[in-house]
């Protein structure tokens, strides 16, 4: 593979939607769709990866297409920021790709060919937004990326739960699209460029500034779903086939935060320390938000949705640190909490796309997706649970997976607090950095829950009749969900064990955005020894902790089978002494975050029936429904129904009237011009 | 090349459309309606005709000639068959009374040369003083269009309106470029052949071409 990097992630763009275009090839049974697409798609992820990898270390390139309105071409550049995002995109969609072959296999196929050319297009215009250069394409990919999204969410169009979730989808990508749209809009101070390089160039009043800032703050921060916005998360997650909520939360949620390095670092330039609070503030109360929530569901992939949320909130606490110090004129310090931010977008879409694809396996083959309804789970699918068991390790920040690197280097990045003048922000970060512990410990208990109640136990008995496909009882994954999966997992082993050189990867993407990058110390990291600032302050060894583990477990394995009694007994699962146990009697999700649900109880809304004591067919029900909905989301729409209701009244219905309004408009315009 | 009698002729014409205008504005009869605004298309097409002849602007004889072909004898003759296989011969209501309509109409044409006076100062062409009566007219058919009832009024008073920006080109800076002309003139056309399909439409509809019954469309 020779060329530039650019010229060949243009060319797995077109690869892309070249798969979207012949996916609609007609033939018998969508041959092309079921058999050639996914596998092509994925490689295609692949060669993509490979290339943003060597643009992470290549010089800038840039391009001008000769496409686009006239006088209006479109421009694209190639830095490391975007090398590092495509790498992102390429080897997460690559696994997924891989995975949604054998998913989609029992498609129709006029729905398969329909998903293979969204699916496509969707990953293509991912592709785009992180090589635009002007703001012109960047909204064309931006929007294309939202509609082939909306799309696949509402695969299952029929159902009307999904097509309100898809709405609301829509409604929330379209106000932070108008959001960013005013953002370029004001960035580039009315001049009439819209390349970027102009906007980089276009000076802004601190006023200006801080209004563009807020306004890329909110568009992306829609799209990345932090709090109050991140309600089409739950939403959107749980109605889309499951490779498209895996892609979704795994790599669509981080353009939006491509978007906001790529805006608040690079264009608007002059990071405040001001912003980086609001930044932090709103990214601790979307961790501790999304985690809590995620706590109290029961659906898996709702609960997977609201970690989405969790860990979004914990990539803005990266960035806002990140500014607080910029902000400061600490830029190495600055550089670590960017590098860790970025880390963790990394890390995330990886072991999130991992457990969606788990999700979704139980889903496809066993028709559960209730957690209440699981268990035991174990048994049937090893492969599944496996795979889900790195995935779950890894979110819950369990050294040597890589979820733990990225939350250590947010620490990290906090515990730089001191370097700051400024007395009631240094008091702060450490109150941010808590809230991140508290996070992380919350995030564990959840997946303990998870996995404890999907996989180990007793089978339960579902309360509805599932709807299997007949293929699917009593299987596990096929090959290519496998090695999707087994990929993403590989993945997390990786980022996990060798960070030092993703580190100083991210480090040159530093230097470029900030000027300079992490110091010197920090610069000898080797692929042993991870060091984010110098030796003397802290350094990590992934490698050594899987030894140690692995020493331990061998050691205690060894002791327990040659020296102690050597035995294997083999009981029911849980059943603390009992004779006799049914399913019913274990520990159920709901009841498993009843704890957290008594402390944290004033945050939830809960709909709870207990039945009476003398009631002779008890059923105990819990609904808990986000408090946002009430306190914002529908007063705004009672807002503008009430509105709309009014601007009805100008609708009459006679010609006359009509005539009537676009007369006085001529008239009191004449007099305006005047 | 500028006589002043070429000048005072264009000033005569205008004031001829000014007066056909208003006429409209009162008329009650659809056949005289259509008359009338066949008159006002030969006032149009003679004003633009010494325009051309005393500035020399050629593309201005096209845009006579456009005129006279469209508007006194293309579109009336339409408008009369319409109103033959429509049966719509007799008297047309107005939502205003005849008296209330000129006053108001009146009140508007003393705005439009209010509005045109700092615009024909800056101008320097030969017609400029008329630039006044082109806007008047303009603002008087558009009147007309929202006090009728019926549709065919209406679509007098559309083409009307056009007449009225015919002028007020020639009027401002000599017409605009031919091209332009030739899309406004068959957009003009067009225009009256698709009302005339529509009207057949809504009579199917509403067995009557009140616009009132139109009413029944809104959304509650």
């Amino acid at each position: 593979m020779s060329g530039s990097p650019l010229t060949g992630s243009l060319f797995a763009l077109v690869a892309w939607l070249a798969i979207a275009a012949l996916s609609l090839l007609p033939g018998r049974d969508a041959w092309f769709a079921r058999r050639l697409a996914f596998p092509l798609g994925a490689l295609t992820g692949l060669v993509l990866a490979a290339f943003g990898l060597q643009a992470a270390w290549a010089p800038v390139e840039q391009m001008t297409l000769p496409l686009g309105l006239p006088d209006l071409p479109f421009h694209l550049r190639l830095d490391g920021l975007a090398g590092f995002f495509l790498t992102l995109l390429g080897a997460v969609s690559a696994g997924v790709t891989l995975y949604a072959n054998g998913y989609f296999r029992d498609e129709t196929p006029n729905r398969l060919t329909l998903i293979a050319l969204q699916y496509h297009i969707f990953l293509a215009s991912m592709a785009l937004v992180i090589l635009a250069d002007d703001a012109y394409l960047f909204m064309v990919a931006w929007e294309t990326m939202a509609l082939s999204s909306y799309f696949l969410v509402t695969t299952d169009h029929r159902l009307p739960a999904i097509r309100s979730a898809g709405f609301l989808y829509l409604l929330i990508a379209h106000l932070g699209a108008i959001a960013i749209l005013l953002c370029f809009g004001v960035m580039h101070g009315g001049l009439g460029d819209y390349t970027f390089s102009a906007l980089r160039a276009a000076e802004l009043s601190p006023f200006w500034a801080t209004a563009a800032f807020l306004l890329a703050f909110f568009g992306f921060g829609a799209k990345a779903g932090m709090i109050p916005l991140h309600a089409w998360l739950p939403e959107a997650h749980p109605a889309a086939p499951t490779p498209v909520s895996a892609l979704m939360s795994g790599v669509m949620l981080k353009t939006a935060i491509y978007g906001m390095v790529r805006v608040i670092y690079d264009l608007i330039g002059g990071v405040r320390w001001e912003w980086g609070l609001l930044v932090l503030t709103v990214g601790a109360g979307t961790t501790l938000f999304g985690v809590l929530y995620a706590l109290m569901q029961h659906d898996l992939k709702r609960l997977l949705a609201y970690h989405s949320v969790e860990n979004i909130g914990i990539i803005l606490l990266g960035l806002g640190m990140s500014m607080v110090f910029v902000g400061f004129g600490q830029t190495a310090a600055g550089a670590l909490g960017l590098i860790a931010a970025l880390y963790h977008t990394l890390n995330h879409a990886v072991f999130k796309a991992l457990l969606f694809l788990g999700a979704g396996s139980i889903l496809h083959l066993r028709g559960l997706r209730d957690l209440n309804d699981m268990g035991g789970l174990i048994r049937t699918m090893p492969n599944t649970a496996f795979y889900f068991l790195i995935g779950a390790l890894a979110i819950s920040a369990l050294p040597p997976l890589n979820g733990f690197v990225s939350e250590w280097l947010t620490f990290q990045s906090a515990l730089q607090a001191p370097l700051l003048e400024h007395g009631v922000v240094r008091s702060l970060l450490p109150l941010f950095a808590a809230t991140l512990a508290l996070a992380g410990a919350l995030t564990a208990m959840c997946f303990v829950k998870v996995y404890g109640i999907a996989f180990l136990g007793q089978v339960r008995a579902p309360r509805r009749p599932a709807q299997v496909p007949a293929a699917g009882v009593g299987q596990d994954c096929g090959g290519a969900e496998r090695i999707g999966m087994a990929w993403l997992a590989a993945g997390c082993f990786v980022l996990g064990l060798f960070p030092a050189s993703f580190l100083l990867m991210l480090n040159r993407i530093c230097v470029a955005l900030l000027g300079r990058g992490l110091p010197e110390g920090a610069l000898e990291s080797s692929w042993l020894w991870l060091v984010p600032t110098s030796a003397a302050q802290a350094s990590y060894s992934p490698v050594i902790f899987l030894a140690v583990i692995v020493a331990v477990t061998g050691l205690t394995f060894l002791l327990v089978r040659r020296f102690y009694h050597g035995r294997v007994r083999y009981a029911p699962p849980w059943d603390c002494g009992y004779p006799e146990q049914t399913a019913r009697m274990q520990d159920t999700a709901d009841a498993f975050g009843q704890p957290i649900r008594h402390v944290f109880g004033p945050l939830y809304l809960m709909k709870r029936h207990v039945p009476a004591p003398d009631d002779p067919a008890p059923r105990y029900s819990l609904k808990i429904e986000d408090r946002h909905w009430y306190l914002l989301y529908l007063p705004v729409a009672r807002l503008a129904e009430y509105v709309s209701a009014k601007i009805g009244l100008l609708q009459r219905g006679r010609i006359s009237i009509y005539l009537l309004y676009s007369f006085l408009t001529l008239i009191a315009l004449l007099v305006f011009v005047r | 090349m500028a006589t002043p009698f070429s000048s005072q002729l264009v000033n005569l014409l205008a004031a001829f459309l000014l007066l056909l205008a208003f006429a409209m504005l009162a008329q009650r009869r659809v056949l005289t309606l259509i008359k009338m605004f066949a008159w006002q298309g030969a006032a149009l097409a003679a004003s633009t005709l010494i325009v051309a002849y005393s500035t020399g602007q050629h593309h201005l004889y096209f845009s006579a000639a456009l005129t006279l072909v469209l508007k006194v004898a293309l579109i009336p003759w339409a408008l009369h068959r319409l109103i033959d296989r429509l049966n719509v011969r007799w008297d047309v209501e107005t939502l205003l009374n005849i008296p209330t309509t000129m006053l108001v109409g009146i009140g508007l044409a003393i705005f439009a040369f209010a509005l045109a006076t700092p615009i024909a100062q800056m101008a320097g062409t030969l017609t400029r003083s008329t630039l006044g009566i082109a806007l008047a007219s303009v603002l008087l058919a558009f009147l007309m269009m929202i006090v009728r009832r019926k549709a065919v009024p209406q679509v007098i008073g559309f083409l009307a309106m056009e007449n009225g920006l015919f002028f007020a080109a020639t009027s401002a800076t000599y017409g605009m470029p031919l091209v332009v002309e030739l899309g406004v003139a068959l957009d003009v056309l067009v225009g009256t052949f698709i009302f005339g399909i529509f009207f057949f439409h809504i009579r199917e509809q509403f067995d009557s071409l009140d616009i009132r019954h139109m009413e029944k469309l809104r959304e509650d």
